[in-house]
């Protein structure tokens, strides 16, 4: 049945409504952004936080799960000490700490020609592009970023330009704290562009990550796109990514979770030209009782347009392991090619798997495709390996790496895809200690 | 390609006004009167001389029906369904309990005749040994067991097949013990409604060791105008039993949408197998999508004992609107749950359908093949779930779903949800969605096919894995029906 016998507000609502009412003046913008925070709002009140009967949301019930919330960001806090989890890694860094863009910790060498900029001055002047590309989704949660945000980087690049070297957005949080960061990129036609999106924080800290990322990608760009997200093992992580991409685009996104005791990355992504193509992939690893969701809709809105999905997750322990995906296909996008494809690997008894690959079709002229599979390791491919004289753990790990370096490779960015995979490995190497 | 441009064009003509079943009897019935109330189940568990306890569990059923909202979760649209403007009991005048069919309303005859259904293989219903196929018959004209055949023979078998009315007055203890065990009273809204409404359906019990000796059969009618027509069908295989059950069913053509809100409930015992078999034609309304049947079912089947296996056969051409999801709960250990589905989707017919295979005994296995086509404006949506619980160590699934897009007008959906709780569980999934390949289309039309030939085949191959689940009284009907219902696109 699906009564939705909303009457009681959880406290967690309570808090976030009396934290609204409270923060609502100094929170920035101009009298427009200050009029849509209200709407939004008021938009989250009428849905609450999402719970088991919100579908897209099904197996991430924040209802049950947000018990509490922290307070939101006050003060301007010093850059904690955090091992950069991609040192040896060549790229520009524009550090967000707790929702803000710092320039000065910032380094912004060999992107000439890419402007960047504190989101929070743009949302003063009112720049109509933030919210674009979210203004379609029905979610709770990108409401409540839409209410809050605090700020975030804007970052332009130019029609043309070819931007060999990587540019990390870099999310920190420093303590127990709420925030609400908005990212706004803008990737011109014919231009090329690394983007790499990473979330660190203290790991004691039950704060929590609300990060929504708009991006729009022009005719015949081409995007490699890598988030990370290493939270903090307490931490709650809220990431959206809304991407719109034009004709003749090639862009790959790759997500890797393995931080936060809550995790869930959406992806959106519109194809707004023709003949494009798009390649999202995602690795999970949890372990403990973390709880890792990811969710993906790509939306077909026009002809010849072609995406790969692939989807690898790793649960260890007790922790549980979610993959919502849905390839739209709308009545216009004949010669559609849409292929995903998720496969979860339970390392343990107590690991759990739950996945909703969907498919929505109203054009014929279509090749669609998804596959999904769940189980553990093949005794029979450990058997071969043991028999060689390899160690099981080191089998395993062996194993386990290979099935998630199918996802991280199709990225087809080497050095990104190198570091990518070092983390993988670390994560094996810890198993069997406890959830960092 | 040009094939394609045409069987396009040929679809969008289809004269759906042309369903062949489309016709009503006139025999004299007796309706409650209109909308719902306690004493509208009083009125109908009256006019079934239950007992007391069947009146307690519709009561009961209502009541908890009254709190209770239409679920909106499956992706159909229909207007809303006002439950006060329904006759909940038509029964047809002549049953006051036939003994041969000479007894029965000949008008009654001639429309089962209509139908073609089996039910007037003369020779064998009159008894004269040896008639060719045997196939015991309960036909539910409207909502009462019209005439029930074979049954001495299936007697002597130790088989009860009875109308569920009967199986309440005859075999209380069975009844009481199996009934609404499967599908709770409280379940969802229209097993709700069903449990407190039924008006009849079939009973069968197979008792220990026993394989049935025929395939046992049920053809479903609906005839009086505006009567929801709420089946119940209890299935209950003993240890080490077999039973083969075919229903069918179809229905004649109406100006109003008309509801049917089924519960059947299966429950195998150890060793014990359920095939159950459903071809499903009933008026899916006008080529303006006005009228046609709502179809909102809940099937059901447990397989309790260890080593049972139930399986699950249908083919869906008919309805407005189907919402339909045949499951097995897999509780006995090795035991086995299946799932073969076709669903012919045109017009503006809609289609949500699926299965859920719930996996909690150790070494449990589920199949799941479905193949949808949609053509027309139609809507054509595959649901389905499948499950692992922490206990059910090595559970196997493998889920196939392909879908099939004839025209530009419709749309195929896929929403299967995987969930496993447990490592050893190996769980696949794979699901297409394509038209139909020119290069495949241009290897018939080069052998000589016409291009309505070749849609034909190729239909009949993608439907192939599943007909040939069916046993072999539906396969041929089946085949026939799809062709129906895909009329002009598939010559």
């Amino acid at each position: 049945m699906n009564a939705e016998p909303r009457i009681l507000r959880t406290q967690a609502e309570d808090t976030l409504a009396l934290e609204f009412a409270a923060a609502r003046t100094r929170l920035p913008g101009s009298p427009s952004v200050a009029a849509a925070r209200e709407v939004a709002f008021a938009d989250f009140q009428k849905a609450g936080l999402p719970h088991r009967r919100t579908e897209p949301w099904r197996y991430t019930d924040l209802r049950a799960l947000l018990r509490t919330v922290p307070p939101l960001v006050s003060e301007r806090a010093e850059l904690p000490a955090i091992v950069d989890p991609l040192a040896g890694l060549d790229r520009a860094r524009l550090v967000v700490v707790d929702g803000a863009y710092r320039p000065e910790l910032s380094d912004l060498s060999g992107i000439d020609g890419v402007t960047v900029r504190p989101l929070a001055e743009l949302l003063r002047e009112g720049d109509e592009r933030i919210g674009r590309e979210i203004a379609t989704l029905d979610d709770a949660v990108v409401s409540l970023n839409a209410a809050l945000m605090t700020g975030g980087v804007a970052i332009d690049v130019p029609a043309g330009a070819k931007i060999a070297r990587a540019i990390e957005i870099a999310h920190v949080t420093t303590g127990l704290l709420q925030t609400h960061t908005r990212n706004l990129v803008t990737i011109g036609a014919d231009a090329s562009a690394r983007i790499l999106e990473t979330h660190v924080g203290p790991a004691d800290s039950a704060y929590q990550a609300n990060i929504v990322t708009e991006a729009t990608v022009g005719d015949r760009a081409k995007v490699i796109w890598a988030k990370l997200q290493l939270e903090g093992a307490a931490a709650v992580h809220l990431g959206t990514f809304s991407v719109s991409i034009g004709e003749e685009t090639e862009f790959d996104h790759l997500t890797l979770m393995t931080g936060a005791s809550i995790s869930r990355s959406q992806t959106f992504l519109a194809f707004a030209g023709e003949n494009a193509r798009a390649g999202l992939f995602g690795a999970t690893m949890v372990r403990g009782k973390q709880h890792a969701d990811i969710a993906l809709t790509v939306d077909h809105a026009v002809p010849n347009c072609a995406s790969r999905e692939l989807f690898k997750a790793v649960m260890d322990e007790r922790s549980e392991g979610v993959f919502q995906g849905r390839i739209n296909v709308r009545p216009a996008a004949q010669k559609t090619d849409g292929r995903m494809m998720t496969q979860g690997l339970l390392l343990s008894e107590d690991a759990s798997f739950f996945v909703k690959p969907e498919l929505e079709i109203f054009a014929d002229d279509v090749q669609c495709a998804h596959g999904a599979t769940s189980g553990e390791i093949d005794e029979d491919i450990l058997f071969y390996l043991l028999s060689r004289g390899i160690s099981r753990p080191e089998a395993e790990t062996l194993l386990v790496t290979a099935f998630l370096a199918e996802a991280i490779e199709g990225l087809g960015d080497e050095a990104i895809g190198d570091a990518f995979e070092a983390i993988a490995r670390d994560w094996l190497a810890n198993r069997g200690q406890e959830a960092k | 390609m040009v094939a394609v441009q045409e069987t396009v064009d040929q679809v969008r003509q289809i004269d759906v006004d042309q369903y062949k079943y489309g016709f009503v009897t006139d025999i004299e019935t007796e309706l409650a009167p209109k909308g719902l109330s306690e004493d509208i189940v009083r009125f109908i568990s009256a006019k079934k001389n239950e007992p007391e306890w069947m009146l307690e569990w519709r009561l009961d059923a209502y009541r908890r029906w009254l709190t209770m909202t239409e679920p909106t979760w499956s992706r159909v649209h229909y207007p809303k369904i006002d439950f006060e403007d329904l006759h909940y009991y038509a029964a047809p005048k002549s049953t006051a309990g036939p003994k041969s069919l000479d007894e029965v309303d000949p008008e009654l005859l001639a429309t089962y005749e209509k139908l073609g259904i089996p039910l007037r293989e003369r020779e064998i219903l009159a008894g004269v040994e040896g008639a060719g196929s045997r196939v015991a018959v309960d036909a539910v004209f409207d909502s009462v067991s019209v005439v029930t055949t074979f049954k001495d023979e299936l007697k002597k078998a130790g088989v009860i097949f009875c109308s569920i009315s009967e199986a309440i007055r005859e075999y209380p203890e069975i009844v009481k013990k199996y009934l609404g065990s499967v599908v709770p009273v409280t379940d969802n809204f229209y097993a709700t409604l069903n449990s407190a409404v039924f008006s009849d359906g079939s009973f069968v019990y197979v008792p220990e060791g026993v394989r049935c000796p025929m395939e046992l059969s049920t053809y479903f009618r609906i005839n009086e105008r505006n009567t929801g027509q709420f089946e119940r069908t209890l299935i209950i295989a003993e240890k080490g039993a077999y039973v083969s059950y075919l229903e069918g069913c179809t229905a004649p053509m109406r100006d109003e949408n008309q509801l049917h809100a089924a519960v059947v409930e299966l429950i195998a015992l150890d060793d014990a197998e359920i095939k159950y078999s459903t071809v499903q034609n009933w008026y899916p309304g006008d080529k303006e999508g006005k009228g046609g049947i709502y179809n909102f079912v809940t099937k059901r089947g447990d397989c309790r004992g260890d080593r049972s296996k139930i399986s699950w056969t249908q083919v869906e051409t008919g309805s407005a609107i189907t919402w339909k999801y045949p499951s097995c709960i897999l509780r006995g250990d090795d035991s086995q749950g299946e799932f073969y589905s076709i669903a012919v989707s045109n017009g503006y017919q809609q289609v949500d359908s699926g299965t859920k295979m719930l996996h909690l005994g150790k070494n449990t296995k589920s199949r799941i093949i479905s193949k949808g086509i949609a053509a027309g404006r139609s809507d054509n949506t595959y649901r389905g779930l499948v499950s692992a619980h922490r206990k059910a160590s090595g559970a196997r699934n493998f889920t196939n779903c392909d879908s099939l897009l004839i025209g530009d007008q419709c749309g195929a959906h896929t929403v299967p949800y995987i969930e496993s709780k447990n490592a050893s569980a190996v769980f696949e999934h794979e699901a297409t969605t394509s038209k139909i390949a020119d290069d495949q289309l241009f290897y018939c039309l080069q052998r000589g096919l016409s291009s309505e030939e070749a849609v034909a085949l190729i239909v009949n191959g993608f439907v192939k894995d599943v007909i040939q689940q069916l046993p072999m009284e539906f396969a041929v009907e089946a085949q026939k029906l799809i062709s129906i219902s895909l009329e002009g696109s598939v010559g």
